[in-house]
This record gives C-alpha cells, sequence and structure tokens, in this order.
C-alpha cells in the first residue's frame, strides 16, 4: 500500500471513530428533549456522556486536521466549497459544547430550558451537518479545476448531502437510544430501550440509502462485500435487541457502522472528493496528497498516538462505566454571593 | 459598496483569534498552578490546599470550555476561508496541527474529563496524574500550533517544488528558534494571567472579608482574622485561602513577567533578523539608527515616513533591543523598503486568482499605527500587571489587603492588564507580518512567501465571509457575556460555590475525611449510591 492510500485508510478510521462515539453523543444531545419527562430524566440523561463526550468530538478536530496534513488539496476545496454548512456546524458544536458545561451552573428554570433545547437542537444541526459534508465528500460537488467550488454558495446541496445528513441524524438518535440503554437505569432506561427496538430499522435506512449509492456509482466486489456485512450485522443487532442483548446490539452496531463506513470509503477510492462538473477535475489520493516525506512524518505520528489514544479512552470509559440512575444524581446548590447582606455588629466593627 | 473578500475574511481570523486567546492564556496559566495547588493537598493533607484546588479549579473549568468551543473554529478556518493558504502550506503547516489533535487534544479532553468527574472515583494518585495530564497537553497543544504559527513567520525545513514549499526536515520545523522563542514567550504570557487571576480574585475576597467586619487589623496593620458563620465559607481559613493564592498569584506573575521580559528579548532579536520591517515599523523607525522612540507623533496611520515626528527618543537602545550592544546601525523603513521592493517585486502579478488585487502595488510597510502602539501596549500592560504583583507583595505583607474600595477595584481590574497584554502582542506580531501571510526568510535562498492578499479561498463569495464574520461575532460576544456573567458569580460564591459540600450541606462526607486513603476507599465501596460525585 502507498503512503496515500495508507493516509487515507487512516482518516476512514478517524470518520468511524468519530461517528461511532459521537453519534451517541449527539442522539444523547437529542434524546434531552425527546425522551426525558422531567428535570432529573434531562440530567441523568446529560451525565451519561459527561466525562466523556469532549474526548469523543476530539476524533473530528483530528480527523480534520489530518485531511489537511495529508490531503491539502481535499481539506482546502471541501471546507471551501461548503462554507456555509460548515460554518453552521462549527455554531452547532460550539453552542453544544458550551450547552453541556455551563447548563447546571445557574439554576433558574429558564437557564435550564434554553441550554438543554440549545443542546438538543446543536446536536441536531451539527449531525446533519457533518453527515451531509461527508455524504458530499463521496458523491461529488461541483469544482473546478482548481478545485473551487462553482455555483454560488449552495451549489453543494444534493439529494445525496440530504441523505447523509439525515443518514447521521437518525443513526445518532437510535445509537443514542442504545447508549442510553446500556448507560442508565429506570425509566429513562426502559423508554430508550423501547425507542431503539423500535426505530432501529428506520433509523439506519437513510445511511444504508448512502452506502448503496456510492456502490451503484463505484463499487468494487469488496466493497460490496462490506455493505453484505454491514447489512448482516445490522439485523443481528436488531434480533439482538429484540432479545434483550443490548451489549451485544452494540456490538453489532458497532460492526455495521465499521463496514458501513469501509464499505462507502473502499468504494469512493481513489477520488476523495469527485467534481460534478468534470471527471477530470475529481481530487484523488494521489493529486490531493502532501509529499511522500511529509507522510512518513505522520505515519510515525500515527503509529505512536492512535493505540495511546485508543487505550487511554478505553480506560477513561472503564473508569466510568458504571450504570447511571435518576438517583445518583447530586444535589444542585444555589450558588450565592458569599457578602454580608446586613450591616455588621457595630462590636466587631470596634476591633 | 464593493466588499473586499480579503478584509472581511482578516476580520474574521482576528476576531476569532483574539477572543480564542482570551480563553487559552487563562487555561495554560492556571492549570500548572492548580497541578501545584492539589499537588500540596496531596502531599500535606492540608484542607487549605483542597479548597484552593477546588476554588481556582472551578474559574478554570469555565473558561477551559469556552477555550474548546473555540478552538474547533480555528483547526478548520484555514480550509473555509483561506483555501489558497492551505493548498500552498498543506505539507508543512498540516502536520503540527493533526500532531497538535493526536498528541495533545486527545489526552487534554480525555484527562480532563477524568479529572472533572473523578474526584472519588480515582485514587488521589491517578486523580493528580489525570489533571497534570491535561494540563501537559495544554501545553503541548500551545507548542504545536506555535510551531506552525512560527513556520509562517520563519519558513524552515522546506524547498521550493513547483512553486509550493514542500517539508524536506520535520526537526527544522519543529526546533524552528522563532517557534521556540515564541513558545517560551506564550508560556510564560500565560502563567502572567494565571498569577494575575489569582491576584486579583483573592483581592477581591480579602477586600470583602474586611468590608464585612469578619476581618480586622491591629494599631500595628497586621490581621486580625475572624468569622462569620452566617456567611456560606466564609471562616478562618477562608483568609487563608485567599491569602496564600493572592501572594502565589503575585509569585507567579513576578516570575512569569521575568520569563516574559527575557523570552520577548529572544524573540525580538530574532524578529529584526528575520521580519527587519515588523520591528522598524513598531518603532516607527524611518531612518537607520539606534534610537528606541518613546514617542512618536504624527499620523502613523498614513504609512508615510514624512508625516512621523519622533518626540522622545533614547540613543543605543534600539540597538540594545536588536542587537545586544549600544552601537549598532538599525535599519529604518526608508533603507529596507527598497530591499523588500527588490527581492519581491513591486507589484502582484497579474492574475485573476488575486482577484481586485490583481497586479496591485505592494505596501511593505505593516500598518505603522498597530505595531507601533501593539508594541507599546503590549509591554506598557505587562509592565503594569507586573508592578502590581510587586506592590500587592508588599501591600499585604500583614496579612490582608487594604481596605480601600479603589484599590481593589484597581487589582480586579490589572486582571485585565495581562490578558491585553497577550492581545496586543499576538497583533502586534500578526498584523506585523502583513503584507504577507507566510513571511520570506531573509535567510534561505529560495524565495518561499505568500501573500495575503493570495490566501483566501476564490470561491467562496463576500457574502458568504460577511455572514460568517457576523454569525460568529455576535455569538462570541453573547458568549463572553454569559461567560462573565458565570465567572462573576462563581467568584462571589467564593470556595463555596465549587465545593458546597465541604460547608455542610452534606454532613456524612464533610472534606476532611477525604484526605485519608481509606475513606476513599470506604467510600467507593459502600452502596452504589455514590456513582457520581459530581454532575452537571
Amino acid at each position: 500500500m502507498d503512503l496515500p492510500t495508507l493516509w487515507f485508510a487512516i482518516i476512514a478510521v478517524l470518520w468511524f471513530g468519530y461517528l461511532f462515539l459521537e453519534c451517541f453523543d449527539m442522539g444523547v444531545g437529542m434524546h434531552i428533549a425527546l425522551t426525558a419527562r422531567n428535570q432529573q430524566q434531562r440530567r441523568l440523561i446529560l451525565n451519561s456522556i459527561g466525562p466523556v463526550w469532549d474526548g469523543n468530538e476530539v476524533w473530528l478536530i483530528t480527523a480534520g486536521a489530518a485531511i489537511f496534513a495529508a490531503f491539502p488539496n481535499w481539506y482546502a476545496s471541501l471546507f471551501s466549497g461548503l462554507y456555509l454548512p460548515l460554518v453552521i456546524v462549527l455554531l452547532a458544536l460550539i453552542v453544544r459544547a458550551i450547552s453541556i458545561e455551563y447548563r447546571s451552573k445557574h439554576h433558574t428554570a429558564r437557564w435550564v430550558r434554553l441550554w438543554d433545547t440549545g443542546h438538543a437542537v446543536a446536536a441536531l444541526v451539527a449531525s446533519f451537518g457533518v453527515g451531509a459534508m461527508l455524504a458530499i465528500t463521496t458523491t461529488g460537488m461541483p469544482i473546478d479545476e482548481y478545485g473551487d467550488r462553482v455555483g454560488g454558495p449552495f451549489a453543494w446541496l444534493s439529494a445525496e448531502a440530504v441523505i447523509g445528513g439525515l443518514g447521521l441524524v437518525f443513526f445518532s438518535l437510535v445509537h443514542g437510544a442504545l447508549f442510553l440503554t446500556l448507560k442508565t437505569g429506570g425509566e429513562v432506561q426502559r423508554r430508550a430501550r423501547a425507542f431503539y427496538v423500535r426505530w432501529l430499522p428506520l433509523g439506519i435506512l437513510p445511511l444504508v440509502l448512502w452506502v448503496l449509492i456510492v456502490q451503484f456509482r463505484s463499487g468494487t466486489s469488496a466493497s460490496w462485500a462490506l455493505t453484505g456485512l454491514a447489512a448482516v450485522a445490522a439485523l443481528i443487532a436488531w434480533t439482538l435487541a429484540i432479545r434483550n442483548r443490548m451489549r451485544a446490539s452494540f456490538v453489532g452496531m458497532g460492526v455495521f457502522l465499521a463496514a458501513g463506513v469501509a464499505a462507502i470509503f473502499s468504494a469512493a477510492y481513489p477520488a476523495v472528493l469527485p467534481s460534478m462538473i468534470d471527471p477530470a477535475f475529481t481530487l484523488t489520493v494521489e493529486n490531493a496528497s502532501s509529499s511522500d516525506y511529509t507522510l512518513t512524518v505522520m505515519s510515525v505520528v500515527a503509529l505512536l498516538a492512535v493505540p495511546a489514544v485508543i487505550a487511554t479512552q478505553a480506560w477513561s470509559y472503564w473508569v466510568f462505566s458504571r450504570r447511571l440512575s435518576e438517583r445518583h444524581m447530586p444535589e444542585l446548590h444555589e450558588i450565592l454571593p458569599a457578602i454580608r447582606t446586613e450591616a455588621p455588629s457595630s462590636k466587631t466593627e470596634q476591633r | 459598496m464593493e466588499l473586499d473578500p480579503v478584509m472581511i475574511a482578516r476580520w474574521q481570523f482576528g476576531i476569532t483569534t483574539v477572543y480564542h486567546y482570551w480563553m487559552v492564556p487563562l487555561t495554560i496559566g492556571l492549570g500548572p498552578i492548580l497541578v501545584f495547588m492539589q499537588w500540596r493537598w496531596m502531599r500535606t493533607g492540608n484542607e487549605l490546599w483542597l479548597r484552593m484546588t477546588k476554588f481556582w479549579g472551578k474559574i478554570y473549568l469555565i473558561n477551559f470550555i469556552m477555550g474548546v468551543a473555540t478552538g474547533i473554529v480555528q483547526e478548520f478556518q484555514f480550509g473555509l476561508a483561506w483555501s489558497e493558504y492551505s493548498r500552498f502550506v498543506g505539507d508543512v503547516f498540516g502536520a503540527p496541527l493533526a500532531m497538535e489533535g493526536l498528541l495533545a487534544f486527545f489526552f487534554e479532553s480525555i484527562f480532563l474529563g477524568a479529572w472533572i468527574f473523578g474526584w472519588k472515583r480515582l485514587p488521589k494518585r491517578v486523580h493528580l496524574l489525570a489533571l497534570a495530564g491535561a494540563v501537559w497537553a495544554s501545553i503541548m497543544s500551545a507548542f504545536f500550533i506555535i510551531v506552525a504559527n512560527s513556520w509562517m513567520q520563519h519558513p524552515v525545513g522546506v524547498e521550493l517544488v513547483d512553486g509550493r514549499p514542500v517539508l524536506n526536515d520535520i526537526w527544522a520545523v519543529l526546533t524552528n528558534n522563532t517557534a521556540l522563542a515564541a513558545f517560551s514567550h506564550a508560556i510564560c504570557g500565560a502563567l502572567a494571567v494565571g498569577g494575575g487571576i489569582l491576584l486579583g480574585v483573592s483581592w477581591y475576597h480579602l477586600w470583602r472579608r474586611r468590608r464585612d467586619g469578619i476581618d480586622t487589623v491591629d494599631e500595628d496593620g497586621r490581621v486580625i482574622v475572624g468569622e462569620a458563620q452566617e456567611i456560606v465559607g466564609r471562616d478562618r481559613r477562608d483568609r487563608s485561602v485567599w491569602i496564600k493564592s493572592l501572594r502565589l498569584g503575585a509569585v507567579v506573575g513576578l516570575i512569569a513577567f521575568s520569563g516574559v521580559a527575557l523570552t520577548g528579548d529572544w524573540l525580538g532579536k530574532l524578529m529584526y533578523e528575520q521580519q527587519p520591517l515588523k520591528m522598524a515599523s513598531a518603532e516607527g523607525a524611518c531612518h537607520t539608527g539606534t534610537a528606541f522612540s518613546i514617542l512618536t507623533v504624527g499620523d502613523l496611520g498614513s504609512q508615510s515616513c514624512d508625516d512621523v515626528v519622533p518626540v522622545l527618543e533614547v540613543p543605543g537602545v534600539l540597538s540594545f533591543l536588536a542587537k545586544g550592544d549600544f552601537t549598532t546601525e538599525v535599519p529604518g523603513i526608508n533603507d529596507l523598503l527598497p530591499v523588500y521592493e527588490a527581492r519581491y517585486g513591486t507589484h502582484l502579478p497579474v492574475d485573476d486568482r488575486y482577484g481586485d488585487y490583481s497586479g496591485a502595488e505592494i505596501d511593505y510597510l505593516p500598518q505603522m499605527e498597530v505595531t507601533y502602539w501593539g508594541f507599546r501596549l503590549m509591554i506598557g500592560f505587562g509592565a503594569l500587571a507586573a508592578g502590581t504583583c510587586l506592590l500587592s507583595l508588599w501591600l499585604t505583607r500583614k496579612g490582608t489587603v487594604p481596605a480601600s474600595t479603589l484599590l481593589m477595584r484597581a487589582a480586579v481590574l490589572s486582571i485585565a492588564a495581562s490578558f491585553l497584554a497577550n492581545t496586543a502582542g499576538w497583533v502586534f506580531t500578526e498584523m506585523g507580518r502583513q503584507p504577507f501571510v507566510v513571511a520570506p526568510n531573509p535567510e534561505i535562498e529560495q524565495n518561499i512567501f505568500l501573500f495575503t492578499a493570495a490566501a483566501v479561498s476564490p470561491g467562496v463569495s463576500a457574502g458568504e465571509l460577511l455572514f460568517s464574520l457576523t454569525a460568529f461575532t455576535l455569538t462570541y460576544g453573547v458568549l463572553l457575556l454569559v461567560e462573565l456573567f458565570l465567572m462573576a458569580k462563581y467568584v462571589r460564591g467564593g470556595v463555596a460555590s465549587a465545593m458546597p459540600e465541604a460547608f455542610g450541606q452534606h454532613e456524612d462526607d464533610a472534606d476532611d475525611h477525604l484526605s485519608d486513603d481509606d475513606s476513599v476507599r470506604t467510600r467507593r465501596s459502600k452502596t452504589d449510591d455514590d456513582v457520581l460525585d459530581f454532575a452537571f
């Protein structure tokens, strides 16, 4: 395997890491609005991702930076071409991060409602945007011979973009419900489990559609085999869920996602961003990549860092592996200024 | 009205980056101080240090998340608005960014999550290590991003292939002397911010305690510590928290500012070699000479040496800043401009991809009013904050602060000075690099540089840029108010706001029990009710 191909594979792995981990974060964010029935349940849902969400998000940042380092032309064309949607994704990610951390730092009903709503909406918007971006980079955008988008600010908009966007939103919802089933107890868990079992087939439908679109365009026998594997894994995950074997179902969903992502990227290969104007303008792993020297340096870094990252992240999931229930939520304390409201007594003043 | 995409994109980068760099120095500066506090708590078992860790930890976290949230924008906006820049520098510039993600951000966020939620779930030593790991990673992230930035100031480790710089020596990029100087300068500047916030906030609390009649002073001015049981957290130990924090902050600030001066001198001397026009414009130095300008009047903004009149100059100082002696002639703007024009041309190429700037005349002089005043504000604010540290050590020698409200306000305001010094420094160094986005390295044969006018995304319209500029500015503005509101609330709440459990809300797990390992173990095995001792 040559270096650009290796880096294409590494970037696919980074995207898988992001989707597998952050899709349940995003789904959990949406379930704050969908599944919770009261204040304690909203807190429970939020705290199920409390210690880990930030580490999950780094997969996105790293995937973006890895594209920059390994395929500068891909990074430049994709990000500038998707200017408006990505600006909105960034704003949504900002709002989500702040919502998580600030929600419980002030206790008026309005404040809490504002951040809970902000969190759910931002998770929805960010999921859709990232899904649309990934769908576009695997199906195409009108770019010219320089790799620049032509046709105005919305030229990227396509049916595939919408399917990819919906694909991540729906997948996040079922994946998040599954995560809550594993991570919480009580009513939230029951509701999340019911949601997962009922909506799984529909929830993965747009994602499957996107996989198939890419297969019919440029599928290889290997990528079709991966597509088949993804379908089987989804079926097994669903069967297991019906039999209430939720951990096993989680593994099944992981295999589904891994095979699905692999099917998409291996079918798209060697294109990283197809041009819808002229196939000659398509960005590929060859014409978009950095020099072999840079890729070698980055390979060494990735080889050292990725196992360490996975080990550290696994450790943090292990530390916080216990199931949470509403009764585990610590009391919230009103923060009052440490100020004497009445005048100090004359006795202290004399001293 | 004709909108200029380059100007909008520059404003956007400037606003988002300056904003981001209000959060970053506090994160980097407060982090090591927190590690020190928690380490002291672990070693001594003294609850005083636990209170300090918890309170300053809360302030740290409120700020940290804003840095994280706005940091994502930094990672993506090169591709968004600066695609030509990304294509040009991608072979070199992407690598430190990816290293930052792989070697810093992951560990920073994972370990910080473990620290926030792991007070009772992790053994004390591991819990401290989690914080130390997160802090170390945040310092590493500063290193990598400054390596990337310094390559724009001083490109090294590359050769030109087909008009594009191609990396051929990663070690040269990582040990770029500009990067090492700028990194140490930035870390010192960040520690100064950390020290500054300790000083200002602690001063407020000591003042508040005197104002509320809790602490008083005897005829020698020595503190008589009191307590107020009706105010949560205002016990006798509370005074120790603040006086210790204040003096620690002042000492950290003084050490940091010494470091700022030393590393700043190093960085300045490099700049005289690497970007002589940046330094000349920072001096308003039109003519070659040795004198440092204390005050220059006239119209700096006119970008013409004819309109600038030096009023007060100190002979020899400029030579000292640039070369370390008092006699070397430092080249002035009038002598430098022809050198730049001869080497890099007088006009931009005629090319559609430069848009309205195609064939335009190049002004090599950075905006003099920005560089001149940016340089002076950086030094001025830094000196102000350093002076506050020194003065406060003297004023608090008898165990508390003076009762003066005016002094309290000045101490709180001095927090801003250390932030503004950082901001002014970055604005100076980035604006001083113009009109280049990648400034040429005069020490190498090949002309490796890129004009800012040629760096923006050709496919992105001015309207799109204007939308995002507005959206980011409004969002950031609102979020700044939110952060300041929460900061003020938790600051005013004092230690009790960060550790309510220590002040009687939960009688059974009062903090003093926490300091021996046995109780931690019993707590863990007690029931399954203690899954979380912290939750959002």
